[in-house]
């Protein structure tokens, strides 16, 4: 049981969280955007969420927090 | 639940003014664990550059001073000498410390004078717009080699961790890369390790972290990590040049 926690304010959209994730399940929101203008990066199904803390690892706005 | 990772307690709040998948955000993370990792944040000064991360100084939670271009060593060196029980570091970009910094990083390094630096190493000069860097690649194009950068007119890229580890006052000089999960780990481990060298009194320690500047090198953040593998590490390439036992 693991849980990831985005600040979408900081997001910027930059995808390199949607390239480490082994289960394949961080995306980016296109159905939503934050203030800046971005879609920020999201996780479609968190059951499946490991919490290997890849995608906070790489994410250059420390965007992520990761709870297990 | 437990937290298994969060935000370090040495960076501030505020949220980092670089481009979108600039690889600056993620050095700086690995940066303020270490502090963190240390338990040193009361007793850190920073010295921020000029270049992309002149606001560094916004970003740590712990002092930090601003010094003007390329001057952070010569800066780190008196901070040092008057507080030789804190912890400093400086935090500087290629154009910053490869170009008109090459003097003070050069003589810092020759003194062993008791600081750490990380060097931010993306081949180009990020927030002037794109210009030719020492670093810059033969065949890079930039704004100010629009031809690519040739051997002939403007010489060859300089390689800083290899040259600085030539001199007798450096303890520790290694290269590392943030393009996947692996290399941030092993960047992680060197900085530490270059705290460490500080706290134990050995002298001046430099880590050189490649880099990406998606902005200027006109790609996204993702194909910008597979270039810097494909092309600078080539060039560049990881591992330590110098370590004192």
């Amino acid at each position: 049981m693991a849980k990831v926690i985005f600040d979408e304010e900081r997001c910027k959209g930059c995808e390199l969280c949607t390239t480490v994730c082994p289960k394949g399940i961080v995306v980016m929101a296109e159905e939503r955007m934050n203030s800046k203008g971005y879609h920020p990066a999201t996780v479609i199904d968190m059951d499946r969420c490991i919490g290997c803390a890849f995608c906070a690892r790489i994410c250059p706005d420390v965007v992520i927090e990761v709870e297990k | 639940m437990a937290k298994v990772f969060e935000r370090p307690k040495a960076l501030t709040d505020k949220p980092f003014h670089y481009c979108p998948g600039c690889a600056h955000g993620i050095v700086h993370r690995l940066v303020a664990e270490v502090i963190d990792e240390l338990g040193v944040q009361d007793k850190t000064i920073g010295v921020a550059p000029v270049g992309c991360a002149v606001f560094a100084y916004d970003y740590f939670n712990c002092d930090m001073h601003e010094a003007s271009h390329g001057r952070a060593p010569a800066v780190a060196t008196g901070i040092k000498r008057v507080h030789p029980d804190k912890v400093v570091f400086t935090y500087q970009g290629d154009g910053d410390l490869a170009s008109i910094g090459l003097a003070e990083i050069t003589h810092a390094a020759t003194r062993g004078e008791n600081f750490t630096t990380i060097f931010i190493n993306n081949a180009i000069y990020g927030m002037t717009g794109g210009q030719m860097a020492p670093t810059t690649l033969l065949d890079q194009v930039t704004t100010t080699s629009p031809y690519g950068r040739s051997a002939e007119r403007e010489g060859y890229p300089i390689k800083m961790s290899e040259m600085l580890a030539t001199l007798e006052g450096a303890c520790y000089i290694a290269r590392v890369s943030v393009h996947d999960i692996k290399n941030i780990t092993k960047a992680k481990r060197a900085i530490k390790k270059a705290f460490e060298m500080q706290l134990e009194g050995k002298g001046f320690a430099l880590v050189e972290v490649l880099s990406t500047c998606p902005t200027n090198w006109g790609m996204n953040p993702i194909e910008a990590f597979e270039w810097l593998e494909e092309n600078m590490i080539p060039y560049y390439p990881l591992g330590t040049f110098k370590e004192v036992e």
